[in-house]
């Protein structure tokens, strides 16, 4: 575990782009995260590379302490990382801003004073890019999206969680984002309900090709929803493997193929846990 | 082998049954679904009915109460004390008293409310903010109002000016405190969306803090507004007259002082009144059109 030594140089530009023409959308390269607890001080993630091209709907995998979600807060802008560097279209992620929405977990994340289309039109005008003309417009669009058109002026108490994380969804795609981050955006429904909302998140993905980077640590979610995998190892978070996943969906879970990826990753990830626990009296 | 030590004719198989499946009854045959209620469970849903039913009570034990001592001079019936009540607001101005009493009081608590404001938003700011306000406040609010007094007095004399002083202190310490702490409960998740959205600063606090602190920011409110009542009429009882007019204190404490003791208490019942008419109104109004209606509190 050399988890704490940190060399000087940071410009690990040059690796980016090879093999593919496109410039990425999203650069991740060698970044470290860490944050301080009042006693110590963690190491989240370990010189993790990664990076996102246009309309694809990468997943970050891995168990609890793998740091996915430290990432995906960094992407964020939430967090920023001790080495290493985070760059969107070439510029580097300073702190939040509206060009990156983040769909959360808790149910907590819409403001309770705003009704659903209030909600919605919300960050459309606070980050000034709408008039309240065309964000209301905007707003009412996305809400029908998301099938909630019915009840746009009801306030978010009133709904049920899967209605609150469509409108988190509705809310971050009006803001037509250059990345949309969720974390772990399903983990707190039902299966019945989060199994609809994965169909929904993918159909809309269908009509809108939006890029999505996307926490679970659900091996079936991230195959079912992703096009691409980042597999994390836990303590601190390092990159296991990146592997394709496009064209599995719920009808593909009984998949010979699908349950060959889904059993190779869990070895991946079991794996490691068995060299850890291994690793651990030495 | 065996885990369990159950022998092998003990364990049970559940029986197989068979399966079936059943088209749903359609509400037709199952009655009403939703049905209104009586009219007796609606009357006993309107809370101010349920208020008026406790106050009547209340006049009514006061009413049998000072009627079984039977002593006017020192405990006037509920009757006698509406009827001086109605004489001094016709013969003696109560009216323009009480105002007199309420526009120091508000002038006070807006004074409060905006140096609340300022004071907290600063302590979420700033680090530094914040430990001035812990301080300030735990120095500060258990430091009754009305001990001031004497030293307001000798500071700004016997007017508006050191009553003000006194109302802002009673106000300021229990605003602030319930403000900051629903700033510091405002979940991380909800911060984060704030800042997502490019919020920051003053922007920040406004448009997400204060909102979402909002349920504690108006028990702040609550509370420092039965604070600042309590030492304003203490106050005037105190000292009486400020700036040249007679508020409610002074009322009570000139009736007290003439054994007029029917006025005292048509004193105290105006006080009551005004207490319930801010607390029954005024924040009640307030609560339903926000905290309520967003689901905040029950």
């Amino acid at each position: 575990m050399n988890a704490f030594t940190y060399p000087a140089d940071v410009d690990t530009d040059s690796a980016g782009t090879a093999g593919v023409s496109e410039r990425p959308l999203l650069d991740v390269s060698g970044v470290t995260l860490q944050y301080k607890t009042r006693r110590h001080l963690v190491t989240a993630t370990y010189r993790v590379d990664f990076q996102v091209f246009q309309a694809e709907r990468y997943v970050l995998l891995g168990p609890s302490g793998c740091g996915k979600s430290s990432l995906l807060k960094a992407v964020g802008g939430f967090l920023a990382p001790v080495e290493g560097a985070i760059r969107l279209n070439g510029r580097t992620v300073t702190g939040p801003g509206p060009d990156r929405m983040m769909v959360f977990q808790e149910f907590d994340q819409l403001p309770p004073w705003k009704t659903v289309k209030q909600n919605v039109m919300f960050p459309l005008l606070a980050s000034g890019k709408a008039s309240r003309r065309e964000a209301e417009e905007k707003a009412l669009d996305c809400i029908a999206r998301v099938n909630l058109s019915k009840f746009a002026d009801v306030h978010p108490h009133m709904l049920s969680g899967g209605m609150k994380q469509r409108v988190a969804i509705a809310r971050a795609m009006a803001m037509e984002p250059d990345i949309l981050l969720m974390d772990e955006p399903f983990a707190a429904l039902d299966a019945l309900t989060r199994r609809k909302m994965q169909e929904e998140l993918l159909q809309l993905w269908d009509d809108l090709r939006f890029t999505v980077l996307f926490v679970t640590h659900s091996i079936e979610e991230a195959l079912v929803v992703g096009s691409r995998i980042l597999v994390l190892s836990p303590h601190p978070g390092q990159v296991k493997a990146e592997l394709n996943c496009d064209g599995y969906d719920h009808f593909a879970v009984g998949n010979p193929a699908f349950q060959d990826t889904a059993q190779r990753i869990h070895t991946m990830l079991f794996a490691d846990e068995v060299e850890t626990v291994k690793g651990l009296p030495s | 082998m065996t885990g369990l030590s159950l022998a092998p004719q003990g364990r049970r198989v559940p029986p197989v049954r068979p399966e079936y499946e059943r088209t749903v009854a359609t509400t037709g045959p199952i009655g009403d679904v939703a049905r209104p209620l009586s009219l007796w469970e609606r009357i006993g849903n309107i809370t101010a009915l349920r208020r008026f039913a406790v106050l009547a009570a209340v006049a009514l034990l006061w009413q049998i109460a000072a009627t079984w001592q039977n002593n006017p001079l020192m405990f006037p019936t509920f009757t006698a004390t509406i009827t001086a009540l109605w004489e001094a607001i016709w013969r003696e101005n109560l009216l323009s008293m009480a105002w007199v009493s309420l526009s120091v009081l508000l002038k006070g608590y807006a004074i409060a409310v905006v140096l609340a404001v300022v004071l907290t938003s600063f302590a979420v700011s700033t680090r530094i903010g914040n430990d001035v306000l812990s301080t300030l406040t735990s120095m500060f609010n258990p430091l009754p109002a009305i001990a001031l007094l004497p030293i307001a007095m000798l500071w700004f004399g016997l007017g508006a000016v050191s009553l003000t002083f006194v109302l802002v202190h009673a106000v300021l310490w229990p605003l602030a405190l319930n403000t900051h702490a629903g700033f510091t409960s405002v979940s991380e998740t909800l911060r984060m969306a704030g800042r997502n959205y490019g919020l920051t600063g003053i922007r920040y606090v406004v448009t997400m803090l204060i909102p979402a602190a909002f349920p504690a920011i108006l028990t702040g409110l609550k509370v420092g507004w039965a604070f600042a009542w309590r030492t304003l009429i203490a106050a005037e009882l105190v000292f009486g007259v400020s700036s040249g007019k007679g508020g409610l204190g002074w009322f009570i404490f000139q009736n007290r002082n003439e054994l007029y003791i029917d006025k005292v208490f048509a004193g105290l019942v105006t006080v009551i009144l005004i207490g319930l008419v801010v607390e029954n109104v005024v924040f009640r109004w307030i609560e339903t059109h926000t905290v309520r209606k967003w689901g905040m509190v029950r």
